[in-house]
Formats: C-alpha cells, sequence, structure tokens
C-alpha cells in the first residue's frame, strides 16, 4: 500500500532538503497481533526513500528489549526518531502518523535533523529549570486538524529538554490505553500519566501542568 | 481508520515569517477566511501587509464538508482552505503563527498590537477577522464531562465513539452535518434541538436517510449526566413540560458561535452580542481600525460572506492608506 503520490512525494523532497543532519527512524513492530505495523513499516519505507539523510531501522520490540527499554517503547508500532549520532531526543510516534498526523511527524524528521526554528528564550529558561523526568503522551486520531499542532509542542519541549520524553498515541489503535485515560476528545495531554487537558492549548499550558510534576 | 494523507501544503509552501520589527501599512489579525482574503486584496492593492494568526483556517478547518462555496460543489473544509492559503502563499505574505493577541491601542496615527509574549507589533492600520468560537450549551454537567462526553468537534472525535450511541445538540448546518457524519460511525445519533431545523432543507433530506438517526425538535437540554464518564443527558419537552434521559456515551454540541472579541473590548465599539460593530465599509469606531468576518456584527456567519467581507475591509483600508500618505 502506497500513501504517498507522485505529488506528495515532489512535495516532501523539497522539504527534505533542507534537513541539516542525517537521521534515523526507527521501526518497532511486533511479529503477530499487529494489525497496522506492516502499513507503518511501508510508509517509513517510503519515506526514507525521499532522502539520503533519513535511515530506516527495523527493529522488535521483544527481540530488541534492551532498546526498547531505552527508548521508552511500550506498545508498536512505535517509531523512535533518532538523531545522526544515534541518540534518541524524546520524540516518538505510536501508531501510523498518516492523516492529518503527516504534518507533526515531518516537522519532527526536520527537528531532529538539526533544521528547526528556536523557541522564545522566555520559554528556554523555563524550560531549563525541568530537572525530574516527564513524559508527555499526546493522543490524536488521524482525521483530527489540529491534534499535530499540540504533538508538535510536545516534541518541541522533548527537543529542548533531556528530562522530556513526549510520545504521539493514536488513540484508535491504541483502544485499551486510550480507553484507561478516558480519552474522549483529542488532542488529549496526559502528563506523567497524571496531569490532563484537551485541545492544541498554548505552550504556556504545557509548561504550567508539567511544573506540577516537578519536586520543590 | 483513514490513513489518507492531509498534508498541510500552506505550512510547506511556507509563508514567510514576519518581521515583528517592521511598520507594516496592513496587519491583519485572524487567518480564517476573512482574513485570508483581506491578506490577498491588499497584497494585490500593493500595500506592505502582514497576517497575524493563531490557527491558519479558523474553523473551516473543523468542518467535515462544505458544499456552498461558489465554484466548489464540494470540498472538505481543509481542502478548501488549502486553496486559499496556497493562494495567499503565492503572493507571499507574511505570517505570524501561533500569535494570541492581548490588547489594541492607537499611539498617535499608529495602531499597537500586543501580544501575549509581551511583544508589540506596529501598523499604520489593522482587520480585526479573529472569527468566532463554538458556543457552549451552558448547562449543568457540561464543563464536568469536558473531554469525557462532551465533544466541541464532530470530525476530531467521531472516530472515537466507534459503535457508540451519541447526541448532537443543534439544528443548524453544522449540527445536521455533524450528526450526517456520526451515522456513519456510531450506533445511534440523536439530534436534539431546543427549536425548529435552522438547516438548509437539502441537508435535512441528507439526514433522512440514514435509519440509525432520531431526532427531537423543540426539545431542551437541561443537564448532562454520569460519572466518571457522561452517560447522557436530561431534556425537557418544550410542549408538555414533562423531562426525560436520553442515555448516550458523547454529546457533540454544535449551537452556533461566540465572536472572538475579548481582546478588543474598550477598543472599538461592540454590541450586546460582545461581536464588533461595522459599518458598510468595515470601518469599526476606530480610524484606522476595520474588522471583517463572523467577530463582527453582519449577520449570516458563511464562509463566503466572511472572505468577502475580508475583501471589502482591504479595499477601505487601501482607501485609508492612500489618504495617509
Amino acid at each position: 500500500m502506497s500513501l504517498l503520490n507522485e505529488q506528495l512525494q515532489g512535495q516532501l523532497r523539497t522539504i527534505f532538503a533542507d534537513m541539516k543532519n542525517d537521521m534515523t527512524l526507527a521501526v518497532f513492530t511486533q511479529k503477530d497481533g499487529c494489525e497496522t505495523c506492516e502499513d507503518t513499516v511501508s510508509f517509513m519505507k517510503e519515506i526514507e526513500a525521499l532522502s539520503d539523510k533519513i535511515h530506516f531501522e527495523a527493529l522488535d520490540i521483544d527481540a530488541d528489549q534492551e532498546r526498547a527499554k531505552a527508548y521508552n517503547v511500550k506498545m508498536v508500532p512505535s517509531i523512535v526518531m533518532l538523531n545522526d549520532k544515534k541518540e534518541y531526543l524524546g520524540i516518538k510516534f505510536n501508531g501510523i502518523p498518516a492523516g492529518h498526523e503527516i504534518n507533526s511527524f515531518i516537522p519532527a524528521i526536520l527537528e531532529v535533523s538539526g533544521a528547526g526554528e528556536a523557541l522564545p528564550e522566555s520559554f528556554l529558561n523555563q524550560i531549563s529549570a525541568i530537572k525530574d523526568p516527564v513524559n508527555i503522551k499526546v493522543f490524536v486520531t488521524l482525521s483530527c486538524p489540529h491534534c499535530a499542532g499540540a504533538v508538535q509542542k510536545a516534541h518541541k519541549l522533548a527537543l529542548e529538554s533531556p528530562m522530556i520524553d513526549a510520545e504521539m498515541v493514536e488513540a484508535q489503535t491504541f483502544y485499551a490505553l486510550s480507553d484507561q485515560f478516558n480519552v474522549s476528545s483529542v488532542p488529549k495531554i496526559v502528563i506523567n500519566d497524571q496531569y490532563e487537558f484537551v485541545g492544541n492549548q498554548p505552550l504556556e499550558v504545557f509548561l504550567e501542568e508539567i511544573a506540577k510534576t516537578q519536586s520543590a | 481508520m483513514e490513513l489518507k494523507l492531509n498534508m498541510d501544503l500552506g505550512n510547506s509552501k511556507k509563508m514567510p515569517g514576519l518581521d515583528k520589527t517592521k511598520v507594516f501599512d496592513l496587519l491583519i489579525v485572524g487567518s480564517g477566511p476573512a482574513g485570508l482574503n483581506a491578506a490577498l486584496y491588499a497584497k494585490r492593492k500593493g500595500l506592505s501587509v502582514g497576517l497575524v494568526g493563531k490557527k491558519t483556517g479558523g474553523q473551516v478547518i473543523d468542518t467535515t464538508s462544505v458544499e456552498n462555496y461558489l465554484g466548489f460543489e464540494f470540498k472538505t473544509g481543509e481542502d478548501l482552505i488549502k486553496e486559499f492559503s496556497q493562494h495567499v502563499a503565492s503572493l507571499e505574505v507574511p505570517l505570524l503563527k501561533d500569535a494570541e493577541v492581548a490588547s489594541l491601542e492607537k499611539v498617535e496615527d499608529w495602531i499597537h498590537i500586543n501580544l501575549s509574549t509581551g511583544e508589540v507589533l506596529e501598523a499604520r492600520s489593522v482587520i480585526l477577522a479573529t472569527g468566532s468560537r463554538p458556543r457552549r450549551l451552558g448547562v449543568k454537567g457540561e464543563d464536568d464531562f469536558l473531554g469525557k462526553g462532551v465533544a466541541y468537534c464532530a470530525i476530531c472525535d467521531g472516530p472515537l465513539f466507534e459503535g457508540l450511541d451519541v447526541i448532537v445538540a443543534g439544528g443548524g448546518n453544522s449540527a445536521v452535518e455533524a450528526a450526517i457524519d456520526l451515522a456513519k460511525i456510531a450506533n445511534s445519533v440523536t439530534l436534539v434541538h431546543r427549536s425548529q431545523f435552522r438547516a438548509d432543507q437539502i441537508v435535512i433530506d441528507k439526514l433522512n436517510t440514514y435509519s440509525n438517526v432520531k431526532v427531537h425538535l423543540e426539545t431542551e437540554i437541561i443537564e448532562v449526566q454520569g460519572g466518571p464518564l457522561m452517560s447522557g443527558i436530561v431534556v425537557k419537552d418544550k410542549a408538555t413540560g414533562e423531562t426525560r434521559t436520553i442515555e448516550a456515551n458523547g454529546l457533540f454540541v454544535e449551537i452556533g458561535y461566540l465572536p472572538n472579541s475579548g481582546y478588543a473590548k474598550g477598543f472599538v465599539q461592540m454590541n450586546n452580542k460582545e461581536e464588533i460593530i461595522v459599518n458598510a465599509l468595515n470601518e469599526t469606531s476606530v480610524p484606522g481600525v476595520f474588522a471583517a468576518g463572523d467577530v463582527t456584527d453582519i449577520p449570516y456567519k458563511q464562509i463566503i460572506i466572511a472572505a468577502s467581507e475580508g475583501a471589502k475591509a482591504a479595499l477601505t483600508a487601501n482607501d485609508y492608506i492612500n489618504r495617509l500618505k
């Protein structure tokens, strides 16, 4: 199944021309019981083919346990983005980033390659004050136009702080997890499995909720 | 699950960023149909113009289908906005994204736009085209079950209600379109509206073709119930005065809109609905400040009307700038 037609391929090639360094899409799958793994792998291979700087790596959540643990991968399919030194910067997509999520996935590739835009200084000061680990889950549906914006914000925060791990979670693929967090409106943002809010809120709101997780 | 890629080309084509230190002839606040069309008209007139936006496309982005924009028999809200923003991007109008305007000021002949970040933008004239946001029911339980059953975006949250029972509140085109969309996913859809349909007959006819849809008109919602998730609503039949409960997992509220005008309070005159008052030339009570689209007091909130009001406002702004020069 091909998701990219020629027109999209051309547009993406132009976008990827702005990448600075190499990056890797490390894709975790599982042998059995993963409905969307095959589509996700084939989609990632299509993306890989569009730039020399993008590399694809196939991993198995069972066989590659150590690495899954290092990237906090707990479900499949999961796409982990690694920089040119193969370091994990806290950017992960659980579920296929198709539909509207292409709009968070493509910018994330650019960011991990080092071609992102800097955040205003006022935010950077707040982010550098984060000392305790933070996990941000952003629940989305692929038909949600403004979910990608929330995913981008979470990933941007992860890039700026070594303490933040930010992951997109496609709510229909991971139904049980969505159910556990009572996801009935998206984007729903859950921080450290404890603090939550709904909607593509400004970065200030993300930072306010994150502040609640930090020890005084 | 719909995998088809929905690339935001407005982004990829890269409207250039906005130079915050430059003084523009015209800054347009809002990037929905009114703001985008104002940008198109102003740029073609030769004004130095910039867009200050929060959500490109505004509410149209959350609309499944648009079937009443002349020239397009059918477009998704998003595709229509793609056409709009590509057209504007082709003229290289600079855009400040994710900007939140806190307040406006007139300093001598300049208009200052104060952003929530503390930054100040400056222009000789501005067009306010900040649109509107979904109106809430304002009933007991609505806030408590927000994100736990109560939703305001059917295309976003519809997929989460696959095989479940949902209610749609409202009787206009948006409500009926949402009910049609949800009927394809949900087990059952109950449309509840406090008066008669306001929607176009053509969409009501379409709704009636779905066998899993029930319609309760002249029925008022008085409470959302449940715990911890929503379990249903309490309604009152307006003819008999009787109340009863309708069980459902979700409630999609589509009952119209409120203007996004808070930042302009006390700066320009508004009516009692907090809509910015404009005359036929889109002038507000402050010279050099114009307004267009859903945020104004013009009747009928429609995409094509907002777009054409944006054009009018840009032409008036152009005349204003020419008189200054």
